[in-house]
């Protein structure tokens, strides 16, 4: 059996090793990425080459060096350089000498022939017809969509737990139940099984967290080793995030569509043009977030990411305009989660302190549980 | 006996060690080194306080900020940990009521924070470069030959600054150099260098934020006197510097305790005699899942006292 494997983004694996396993191949699993990881992609990579291109070589290495034979990846487009990542992240692991196979998916609407392509190679590889594939991909679809809806559950269940830590070890055994999960029965089961779980975290309804939006770059907003855990820090701070990106929502409106049509409309005023990544969208979500009523906006910006940079530095514009506090923060391979800690710190109190000055002046209670 | 309050700023530069009393007076203050020793620079402190106080003083809370806060709160039993940003906002709003921008330039970290009506309203931190910082001047005063304590005085009497790129630490010292090879004197560069320290902190830290006065200036770069001129001539406004601006952080700390401690009577604090305990840190990576989490344990005396650095939880309970 051909061992496949692939990138590591948040808790995406576990469908993806579905996926490669229904295929008929032995799926190598990445491993959470760890400040090992990081250090192989680090060592080999180009020093300015953003934090996602070094973690995700770091993950490739370790899949290699235990034994991957194929990687099966997601392309990129538009002028951020990510779209030419999968092709020099080939390149450096030739010329250190791995023999291997990398499969490189673009978006299909970039070029539907491409696409098609590479797909019926690697159908004809693991001997599966186009009919038996769609159902695979229709089951490793409902996966991914279930561990983007628990992921969010526990978001909002979080700030409300009693025992701190809770919420987070409900999540994991989800994560346990829904890896066992195969059948579309299974996984349904799974979804009835695992809501329950969370569902049953004590929680202390009389709270009333703050609600912070969360922007920026997809795979460190995805991947917690890269954002230092940011959701479930902020979440024991008190605080329910949402993120403006989830994968399978992502995949829906960006990579099957040309986007959601309103985020770049919104952003228009601000940034009228494509800037690549997620630039354009980081701004509009940012004024989305302000108009749905949340306390403030965090941008997660991997350091030299151009898309990031543009948006970041209309972003204060954008912030006073909305009146609404934005918090951008920079990831590398030299954050200290110090300094990271002590600034979310700081967002939230100084949320916390407005939030009672603009209830003081209205007067007026809000409605708990807001 | 006369209730007090402690409070402790560990950062990565100094450490500081104020108490105050009840009405927000300082009784004693102290600035210490860390030299990258916490541990120890919290024991020193600690020792040193004790020394200086009065002997009718009974420490009612104690409250830690600073990068080291979790570790010291550890060690004295903190009534409240807190970051900088709000520790320093608190002291500052203390010494002048209706500040409204506070710039504070310490060892590693620089940080603007807008308050209005008294309030936080915004606040920004150095992200990817620590050029404007403290450490930065030690370093380049230290190569000119030049005592740090002097460096600012150096600076007023530059009549010409000369411009010094200083986008990053790399590319000042860089272009100091050179510019020192042209034959310029050593006055002209420090000037332009804390010119160059400003413009940095402006564009970088202070980015598209609304500074209004009065204004605050704190931290230890606050007791340089060229880039306390380099901000007024920048700013264009009066620049105040507190009686204590070095220690604001210890002394926002103190205060956040004393009200903390109004609200939940009882104080955590262990007492002084902690700075005679023998404390050691341990650390293992966890290899219960592929997260290979560092959990760092903190001993008094053989006894753990606090653990952290565990993603999952797993190790966040003490005794298990």
């Amino acid at each position: 059996m051909k061992k496949v494997s692939f990138a590591h983004m948040g808790y995406s694996y576990l469908g993806f090793k579905q996926l490669v396993e229904d295929m008929g191949f032995e799926a190598i699993v990445p491993a959470n990425p760890s400040p090992a990881t990081l250090d192989l992609g680090v060592q080999y990579a180009p020093e300015f080459a953003c934090i996602p291109f070094k973690t995700v070589l770091g993950t490739y290495l370790e899949v290699l060096n235990r034994g991957a034979e194929m990687i099966i990846t997601s392309g990129g487009v538009g002028p951020c350089r990510a779209g030419l990542y999968g092709l020099l992240h080939e390149k450096i692991l030739r010329n250190l000498g791995y023999n291997f196979e990398l499969f490189i998916f673009d978006p299909p609407l970039t070029g539907l022939g491409p696409f098609f392509w590479k797909l019926r190679r690697v159908l004809k590889e693991a001997r599966l017809s186009w009919l038996a594939f769609i159902d695979v991909v229709r089951r490793a679809w409902a996966k991914l969509k279930l561990l983007d809806e628990l992921e969010q559950m526990a978001t909002v269940t979080r700030p409300y737990e009693i025992k701190r830590g809770a919420t987070t070890r409900a999540f994991n055994q989800c994560l346990e139940i829904i890896d066992r999960a195969r059948s579309s029965k299974e996984i349904a089961a799974a979804r009835e099984e695992c809501r329950q779980l969370l569902q049953s975290v004590p929680r202390d309804e009389e709270r009333r967290p703050l609600r912070i939006g969360i922007v920026g770059e997809i795979y460190v907003l995805l991947e917690p080793f890269m954002n230092l855990d940011i959701e479930k820090t902020l979440g024991e701070m008190g605080v329910i995030t949402k993120r403006s990106i989830y994968l399978t929502n992502y995949t829906t409106t960006d990579v099957l569509a040309h986007g959601t049509e309103d985020i770049r409309q919104i952003a228009h005023p601000y940034l009228n043009q494509f800037v690549g990544g997620h630039g354009q969208s980081s701004v509009g979500e940012t004024i989305l977030y302000a108009r749905n009523g949340f306390d403030g906006v965090i941008q997660l910006a991997p350091f030299t990411c151009i898309p990031e940079i543009v948006a970041k530095s209309i972003l204060p514009r954008v912030s006073r305009d909305f009146n609404i506090p934005v918090l951008s923060l920079t990831i590398d391979e030299q954050t200290g989660r110090a300094g990271v800690e002590t600034r979310l710190e700081a967002f939230v109190d100084l949320l916390r302190q407005r939030r009672e000055q603009m209830e003081a002046r209205s007067n007026a209670a809000l409605l708990p549980g807001y | 006996m006369q209730p007090c309050y402690l409070g402790i700023d560990v950062g990565s530069v100094s450490t500081n060690v104020v108490v105050i009393s009840a009405t927000g007076e300082i009784l004693s203050s102290l600035y210490l080194r860390t030299h990258g020793q916490p541990i120890q620079a919290i024991k020193e402190g600690l020792r040193q306080t004790m020394a200086a106080l009065p002997g009718d003083v009974e420490i009612a809370g104690a409250g830690t900020t600073g990068s080291g806060r979790t570790l010291a709160g550890a060690i004295i039993g903190a009534d409240i940990i807190k970051n900088e940003i709000t520790a320093h906002a608190v002291a500052s709003r203390q010494e002048v009521p209706d500040v409204q921008t506070i710039l504070e330039i310490g060892g590693q970290d620089s940080k603007i924070i807008i308050l209005r009506q008294g309030v936080v309203t915004d606040f920004a931190m150095n992200t990817v470069c620590a050029a404007g910082t403290g450490s930065f001047l030690d370093q380049q005063a230290a190569r000119l030959g030049i005592p740090i304590e002097h460096f600012g005085d150096l600076a007023l009497k530059s009549r010409n600054p000369v411009r010094i790129a200083g986008r990053c630490t790399v590319f000042a010292e860089s272009d100091m150099i050179h510019k020192q090879q042209m034959g310029h004197n050593t006055e002209d560069i420090i000037g332009g260098l804390c010119e160059a320290l400003v413009r940095n902190y402006l564009n970088n830290v202070a980015k598209g934020k609304e500074i209004l006065p009065p204004i605050v200036f704190q931290g230890g770069v606050a007791a340089n006197a060229g880039i306390r001129a380099a901000f007024a001539k920048a700013l264009g406004q009066e620049i105040i510097v507190p009686r204590h601006f070095a220690v604001m952080g210890a002394l926002g700390a103190a205060l956040l305790a004393r009200d903390y401690v109004a609200k939940h009577p009882g104080t955590r604090f262990k007492g002084f005699e902690v700075s005679e305990e023998d404390y050691q840190a341990r650390s293992f990576i966890c290899q219960g899942c592929s997260n290979l989490c560092e959990i760092v344990n903190i001993e008094a005396d053989g006894q753990l006292i606090a653990r952290w650095g565990s993603r999952c939880g797993k190790w966040d309970t003490l005794g298990e």
